[in-house]
């Protein structure tokens, strides 16, 4: 094996002294019997409460922290006004607090360093790894210009930062968020729609009289409005339909449950658009009135019936036609749902094309109980000079996609890998937010980047895998020890709501926003960082918006009147939908210039072959990505995954729920750790299945190290979509191993 | 009064929010809980049911729990919950031994804890941890000696089950299914 200069580094796993020494403090941070004895009396106590909105997923939900006279977070509670939550958090959120009180956290900044041969990190003060990153800064700019530093990001960190990378020149800026998540789906609307759908989805769930779940697991996403509005829904009587090879907790709520062979999606709402047509169920008017292309789409699907796509999805006609009949029925308080995490078979906005143009006929988008027309309030822009203009950026990088609308992290990573067709080398990289060794998939090419690299520095409130292959790591406190940007929710009325400071950051650890300007200051930009706290932005913002911090504190959350008309079409006006013919384009001209279908076609996808099962993963309803595995409230929910096996495939291969088992990839790449099998008849026979997220390689993770896979190890094959860019990550195939493949477990 | 709590299986999704919530609240330490999550799945695939639901101390009108308490730690107040007085009790486990329910642990303190339906709230006029946050809605509390309170009509209306009643320990935890 080649040693890579980049050698990842389990943070302080050579115990040097100085760390050896810190990690001892630190345990009085744990539970002892002193503060047992303080929980005890904690009910009679009083609290106090802060304005927050949380951070542990992205929907971002405004919250009460309570602080007890002791200054520590006892609780979280949802904001009653608050249109993402009502009120209510989910598990995640009420867990948050675990997020501040994990003793595994990043404390102290961290600086790679070689002793004795080997490499290892050592604590760093504040002021040496700023003045350092500062100096990489500078040496970037100056040797191969601005946009050669990268910034992958995700989350409120990530905003101080992407402002602090333009200001400096740089617009090399991307997020797993997009070609790894929604960016699909956000392409294929705005081809139908000319907007995209956007978060929190304008999915009017709670009016609804049919929802159509294709693949998206509400309830084991929680999202939270969302699921509580499709509690809403059940409560109302609302038809779910669900489209997922697996019986996932939605489709346990549904009363159609079509248990569709993967990959085959596209042909079933072809087939669906078929009997709508073919039976004379669209909505005509909405149609005539709001649409253009509906003849070519007629045209189009007209040899696509229930019997043709039945020997494609093993979904029988007469299931395909009653479906389709209910959606009707429903129309148009009926709700195709986009779906959120949508990158799975490289025609992903095709797929999502589908799902609109199903909504575009049963007339859905507008109308009550399907989309509602979305607003939020714009924050003003907190003063600071123009930001130059970089030579190149994420543009650039991902040119040969046409219609990617925001940076595709693959690409910007590719360009860390020197060529000679590389026109934007990318020599440094900072990472904030996001465990990219988890969210990305092709590990390899990822490892690659990062070793060319001549800088890397990642900013996180956890020793998450990727901090293991930085050259600095910088500690962040979380959303509960710190002021950020004000949250602007998209939703049926505009409302913000802010975030300060519940306690007192613990450790050594910063805000993202004091990173941003301290580099920033180091580097000659202190113009754009014109005040000393976060603090003094927001209460200019919130005043030029009519309120204040004072206000803010006591409401958490406030309302503004709608501004951009009625929720729903007024059906005596004309509306112009902003796209090029002002209608919704059932039929894509755009995607015909651009040499691409300009209607969904149904592509055969790989299958696995014998022995080997498709690779499918999803969510658990009290984790995020792999953020909170270590988080000791939610990993005492959940601490790792399992592997979902059919009982026919159990049989096949002898396995037993609970047996630990490796898993070996198409490409021969074999699982670092193992997974306990669940046997369950929850999941079809050729596919196997597993909550994303887990299978974490660093040690200093101490509740979640080694726990389950790692399913982002096993996608080395991406199917890439060819319209915006995004990573198709399941057409991956694994066969099950019973043996320990490891001869000696790799530490 | 008789303080029951009525969950509503159909809209259930196990997410353990109710496990977390309550956590938090009564301060239960990490790997030990008051409430938990089961999940059942019948039928052969593709033609299976689910059901999720949140489970915990049933607050028994005929409690064995209370019965065979040796000091009188564990007892009956009014509404019909079940609490344990932690000075009072020597952690003998009897209790956590004749609970059908399995919904008592010994707290590391040395005392048996179990769901209070959060008597403390409850006297602030709150309602439950876990029935205030549930973002699925799915579980409501109230006083089933009122005809009218949520839960009376919900069980007067709704087709519902309770869990083993063959023991006879009549539960005030109902599920809606």
């Amino acid at each position: 094996m080649v040693t890579s200069r980049r050698k990842f580094i389990k943070i302080s796993a050579l115990g040097l002294g100085g760390l050896a020494a810190t990690s001892t403090a630190y345990k009085l941070f744990a539970s002892n019997p002193i503060l047992d004895a303080a929980i005890k009396e904690n009910i009679a106590k009083k609290f106090v409460r802060s304005a927050t909105y949380c951070e542990v997923c992205f929907w971002k939900c405004a919250a009460w922290a309570y602080t007890d006279t002791n200054g520590d977070i006892k609780k979280i509670i949802g904001n009653e006004t608050d249109p993402h939550c009502y009120g209510r958090l989910c598990p995640r959120g009420t867990g948050g607090v675990g997020m501040y009180n994990d003793d595994d956290r990043l404390k102290t900044p961290l600086i790679r360093t070689t002793i004795n041969g080997e490499e290892t990190f050592r604590k760093a003060s504040w002021d040496e790894a700023l003045d350092l990153i500062a100096s990489k800064f500078k040496h970037i700019k100056n040797t191969y210009g601005a946009e050669s530093f990268a910034l992958l990001k995700h989350g409120s960190p990530g905003k101080h930062l992407e402002h602090l990378f333009k200001a400096y020149g740089s617009d090399t800026i991307a997020e797993p968020a997009y070609a790894q998540c929604r960016g699909a789906r956000e392409a294929g609307f705005a081809l139908t729609y000319g907007s995209w759908v956007g978060s929190p989805e304008p999915t009017d769930i709670r009016d609804t009289k049919c929802l159509v779940l294709i693949g998206s697991h509400i309830g084991e996403n929680m999202h939270n409005s969302q699921v509580q509005e499709m509690s809403d829904a059940i409560d109302n009587g609302a038809t779910i339909i669900t489209v997922d090879p697996r019986f996932s907790t939605a489709a346990s709520k549904s009363q159609h449950w079509l248990a569709i062979k993967p990959a085959t999606d596209i042909a079933l709402m072809l087939a669906w658009m078929n009997v709508l047509i073919e039976e004379e169920l669209y909505d005509k008017d909405y149609v005539k009135k709001y649409t253009t292309g509906f003849d070519e789409l007629k045209d189009h699907v007209l040899n696509f019936t229930p019997e043709w796509a039945y020997g494609i999805t093993t979904i029988k006609p007469e299931e395909i036609r009653k479906t389709a009949r209910k959606m009707a029925h429903a129309s148009p308080s009926v709700i195709i749902h986009p779906g959120r995490h949508v990158s799975w078979y490289g025609d992903d906005t095709q797929r999502a094309r589908a799902m609109a143009i199903l909504n575009g006929l049963l007339g859905s988008w507008g109308r009550r109980g399907g989309f509602y027309f979305k607003e939020s309030i714009k924050v003003p822009k907190f003063p600071h000079p123009d930001y130059p203009h970089p030579k190149w950026d994420w543009t650039d990088i991902g040119e040969k996609f046409p219609l990617a609308q925001m940076g595709i992290t693959t690409e910007v990573i590719k360009c860390a890998i020197p060529s000679e067709d590389n026109k934007y080398p990318v020599k440094a990289m900072m990472v904030a937010g996001t465990n990219i060794t988890k969210s990305i998939p092709e590990k390899k090419l990822l490892e690659e980047a990062m070793d060319n690299l001549e800088f890397m520095v990642v900013l996180d409130t956890m020793p998450m895998d990727v901090t293991g292959y930085a050259d600095v790591v910088l500690p962040e406190c979380t959303y509960l020890e710190r002021y950020d940007g004000i949250r602007s929710a998209t939703n049926r009325e505009p409302s913000i709501a802010v975030r300060v400071p519940a306690v007192q950051p613990k450790y050594d650890s910063k805000p993202g926003w004091w990173v941003a300007k301290q580099i920033g200051e180091r580097i000659g930009l202190g113009e754009y960082f014109k005040y000393d706290d976060y603090k003094e932005v927001i209460e200019w913002q919130l005043n030029k918006m009519g309120t204040s911090l004072e206000e803010m504190n006591k409401i958490g959350v406030k309302h503004f009147p709608r501004k951009s008309g009625p929720l729903y079409l007024d059906e005596d006006k004309n509306y112009e939908f902003p796209t090029e013919s002002g209608k919704i384009e059932l039929y894509s001209k755009e995607l015909k210039n651009l040499g691409f279908d300009p209607l969904p076609v149904y592509t055969k996808h790989p299958e696995p072959p014998q022995g080997f099962y498709r690779l499918n993963y999803g969510r658990a309803p009290m984790h995020t990505f792999s953020r909170t595995a270590n988080n000791p409230n939610l990993n005492d929910l959940k601490s790792e995954n399992n592997l979902w096996v059919n009982p026919k495939v159990a049989r096949i291969i002898g396995l037993k729920t609970g047996q630990s088992v490796w898993l070996r990839n198409q490409d021969k790449i074999t699982s670092s750790f193992s997974i306990k099998v669940r046997v369950t008849e929850r999941i079809r026979w050729d596919s196997v299945y597993m909550v994303h997220g887990f299978g974490h390689n660093n040690k200093k993770l101490t509740r979640a190290f080694g726990k389950g896979i790692n399913d982002t190890q096993m996608i080395s094959k991406v199917a890439i979509d060819p319209i915006m860019g995004g990573t198709g990550m399941r057409g991956n195939f694994v066969e099950i191993l019973t043996e320990d493949p490891h001869k000696t477990i790799e530490i | 009064m008789r303080y029951a709590m009525v969950i509503d299986t159909l809209k259930c999704v196990g997410c353990s929010d109710c496990v977390v919530a309550c956590q938090t609240e009564n301060d239960v330490p990490i790997g030990y809980c008051r409430d938990w999550i089961t999940e059942t799945v019948n039928g052969a695939y593709p033609n299976i049911e689910l059901e999720l639901k949140s489970e915990r101390c049933n607050h028994c009108e005929n409690a064995p729990c209370v019965r065979c308490c040796p000091t009188g730690a564990s007892h009956i107040v009014e509404g019909g919950i079940v609490l344990v007085t932690g000075d009072e009790c020597i952690g003998c486990g009897a209790c956590i031994e004749s609970c059908p329910y399995d919904a008592r642990y010994q707290h590391p303190d040395g005392y048996v804890d179990k769901c209070t339906f959060c008597h403390h709230r409850l006297e602030k006029g709150q309602l439950p941890a876990c029935v205030s946050v549930c973002p699925t809605k799915c579980m409501y509390f109230g006083d089933l000696d009122n005809p009218n309170s949520e839960v009376s009509r919900l069980l007067k209306n709704r087709k519902w089950k309770t869990l083993a009643p063959e023991a006879g320990t009549k539960p005030q935890v109902y599920y809606l299914i």
